[in-house]
């Protein structure tokens, strides 16, 4: 256990003295997991209203896939993404491989159903309430979409939490596309890869332990920020 | 619904996407050379010179193959003969050349069941560990350093394959996953002296045999063939390849020490 | 009242023979009947009698099973953009009170630039006008209510369906919505409302449809109804008999 508590004393030795290479890698995690969850919520959002809401052929063959999806396990996605960005694949003329944007597309990939199917859970539990009355203003469901997501933005924070959780802590898919290019695309996860296959523990631990704390502290300040938006609605 | 694609591909396209000048170089080579910390300490060298960025993609012997075959890498260091030579022969790779080698060792736990320690002679001391059946980890992954170990059983007319899940495990893991396990579990392994030197987790792991002729690991560098993938920086690699093999970055190899020991011995043969 | 008299009047609303089933449980069975302009149309019965299910049969929002309802010849998707209706509990939107209105009229087509001045409009018209940027969910139940009523008042129906609307307020409230219904039928809004409570029908109806176990037993003048209904259920009805 001394490795735990030499962790420890790393891991704020490391942050006191805001050491730039640790910067450098946590500010590369936040920026491609952000964009991978923009990303998502660009897609999903709507995606997962449209399913919740819209009757149309297939619908449940849909809803299960969505569910189904949420489970994609990260190392595939990594593989599916580097096959197709390989410069021997369909896209590898973009020449995203070994970049930030492939790393951002592979989490993009892996974190859309669940922001798709857990909005959809949301809004249809929504729709149950507000159909008849904004049907009877006059809405039809796609347009009552856009409506929904709006009403619905404090349910929402959580599932975009939930996406971006996952994304911040998923390594088989960026090491895979990404490469884990020192100063390029190194995040927190790959570095604690690297850290662990090089026995030197306590340094793994010492990021891990950060990593849990920007993932406490940006969770802690979605949740406090959806608070005080909420006690202006009542 | 365009607002929502726009905004797409403004958020893709604002990210860094491998366009900057000068054009870097891609260099695949395997986390055991990557984790010794050499080309930390020499590749700055060569981005002064030639302001050539060297991006360092570090992989299992196998997938930094893959990569150079698919045109996703300009140039290759790896350490597997057999694969380089087929490789160059099926036309992915222009020419190989010597660069330095290194060694494997064996290492294992203290109380040594198989009695090995200070064995020179590797065949021997693998015949003894199976005769012991003393636990034995072994990377299972096709690298460089499992194909070599594979080798080294291969010569001393032992299948240890057949007695796998009992006292030979393959892990399917990189170097260091390996030795970790090794420390874990009190077992013999054998590993790359780079890795060894450099590794933090020994916990009571110590190295046991080596020494042996057998156990040498030559390294060498090819360029992705420009024939085969017109878009690969072909002039940067052939720079860096320039360099590599140049007297003083081979001087630089040799003086490399990871705590304190020296590990690489360059072998590049002078060009012409 | 001039743009109203422009467009095609979607009155009579009639139905005929409508049935609705539900999961093969006949819920409303052979209800005929006639909506008129001019009288305000009491539904009265115990619960589960097919009230609320009336209403929304009318307004679209549901299909009916077997039968065919018909306004001004018109099916009721064609003519439910000139009706509006109010729920027993109001849903209001995660927004302020004259945001609530706004939606309301840019769903029927009103330009953004109009939109503030009308919702102000129709907010002082429910006695709102002071509460327009108060958020919508921590008004007062009356308050919200009122807030629909602005709502449906939005899209100028010329038929306005009430569900059950003053069941959860108090007296005072109570009161504010009846006077803001009576005031819409004198401008000439056709008033279809739902109620349990017979001092309300009383004050409210000029004609009473009563229902009883999915059926409608009698359509009668409102004064009628309450001195000598035509039906035993009705009669069990205004005894207190039957159980709500």
């Amino acid at each position: 256990m001394s490795d735990l508590g030499q962790a420890f004393s790393q891991a704020f030795h490391m942050i006191g003295s805001l050491d730039p290479v640790l910067l450098e890698i946590v500010g590369l995690s936040l920026e491609v997991s952000l964009a991978a969850l923009a990303l998502a919520a660009l897609v999903g959002l709507p995606l997962g209203g449209f399913v919740a809401l819209v009757r149309f052929p297939g619908r449940r063959v849909v809803v299960v896939s969505l569910n189904a999806l949420m489970g994609l396990p990260p190392v595939v996605v990594g593989l599916l993404v580097y096959l197709m960005l390989s410069r021997s694949g369909p896209l590898g003329g973009l020449g995203w491989l070994f970049t930030p944007t492939a790393m951002v597309l592979a989490q993009f990939v892996l974190i859309t159903p669940i922001v798709a199917a857990l909005t959809r859970q949301v809004m249809e539990d929504l729709w149950v309430e507000y159909e008849f009355p904004l049907r009877s203003l006059g809405s039809s469901p796609v347009r009552a979409i856009p409506t929904l997501l709006y009403d619905g933005r404090f349910a929402l924070v959580t599932t975009l939490l939930a996406g971006f959780g996952r994304a911040i802590a998923e390594v088989g898919a960026v090491i895979i596309v990404g490469g884990n290019i020192a100063h390029v695309t190194r995040v927190m996860t790959t570095a604690i890869a690297l850290e662990t296959s090089k026995g030197d523990l306590a340094l793994a631990l010492a990021l891990g332990f950060v990593l849990l704390g920007l993932a406490m502290g940006i969770n802690a300040a979605a949740s406090w920020l959806a608070e005080i938006a909420r006690g202006h609605e009542a | 619904m365009s607002r929502i694609v726009t905004l797409f591909l403004a958020i893709l396209l604002a990210l860094p996407a491998g366009t900057e000048e000068p054009r870097p170089l891609l260099l695949a080579s395997t986390t055991s050379t990557e984790n010794t910390g050499l080309f930390d300490a020499i590749l700055p060298d060569f981005e002064k010179q030639t302001g050539i960025p060297v991006r360092v993609v570090a992989v299992g012997t196998g997938q930094a193959l893959l990569l150079a075959r698919s045109g996703d890498a300009d140039v290759l260091l790896v350490h597997d003969r057999a694969s380089e030579d087929r490789f160059v022969k099926e036309g992915y790779g222009v020419e190989r050349f010597d660069v330095m080698t290194n060694d494997f060792v064996v290492v294992g736990p203290p109380d040594d069941p198989a009695a090995i320690r200070g064995e020179p002679d590797i065949a021997r001391a693998l015949g003894r560990i199976a005769a012991s059946e003393s636990r034995f980890v072994s990377r299972g992954d096709d690298s460089g350093t499992h194909k070599a170990e594979m080798r080294q059983w291969r010569a001393a007319g032992i299948d240890p394959l057949a007695a796998s899940g009992r006292w030979y495990l393959e892990l399917g893991s990189g170097m260091g996953a390996t030795l970790n396990t090794a420390a874990a579990m009190g077992a013999y392994a054998l590993a790359d002296r780079g890795t060894w030197l450099a590794f933090r987790n020994r916990g009571d792991l110590d190295l046991v045999v080596e020494g042996d002729p057998r156990l040498a690991n030559p390294y060498s560098v090819i360029a992705v063939n420009p024939a085969r993938h017109p878009h690969v920086n072909a002039r940067a690699a052939e720079r860096f390849i320039e360099w590599i093999r140049s007297p003083p970055a081979q001087r630089a190899i040799g003086a490399f020490r990871v705590g304190g020991e020296p590990l690489f011995v360059p072998s590049a043969r002078p060009p012409g | 009242m001039s743009a109203r008299a422009v467009e095609r009047s979607i009155l009579p609303g009639v139905f005929e023979g409508v049935g609705f089933e539900r999961g093969g449980v006949p819920l409303l069975a052979e209800v005929s009947l006639r909506f008129e302009a001019g009288k305000r149309s009491l539904i009265l019965g115990p619960n589960g009698s097919g009230k609320s299910l009336t209403l929304r049969l009318a307004h679209g929002l549901l299909t009916p099973s077997s039968g065919r309802i018909t306004w001004g010849g018109d099916r009721p998707a064609v003519a439910a953009s000139r009706q509006a209706m109010v729920f027993e509990t109001p849903v209001l939107l995660r927004r302020s009170a004259r945001a609530n209105v706004e939606y309301a009229l840019g769903l029927h087509g009103v330009a953004r630039a109009e939109r503030a001045d009308r919702a102000e409009a129709l907010l002082a018209r429910v006695g709102l006008g002071a509460l327009s940027g108060r958020k919508a969910r921590v008004l007062s139940a009356g308050e919200g209510q009122r807030l629909a009523l602005a709502r449906a008042f939005a899209t100028g129906p010329e038929v306005l369906f009430l569900d059950e609307p003053t069941a959860a307020l108090d007296p005072h409230a109570t009161r504010l919505v009846e006077g803001i219904i009576e005031s819409a039928a004198e401008e000439g809004t056709k008033i279809v409302m739902t109620s349990h409570d017979l001092g309300q029908a009383r004050r409210l109806a000029d004609e009473v449809l009563f229902f009883a176990s999915g059926r409608l037993q009698e359509q009668t003048p409102a004064a009628e109804f309450f001195e000598a209904p035509r039906s035993d259920g009705a009669r069990a009805f205004l005894r207190g008999d039957l159980l709500s």
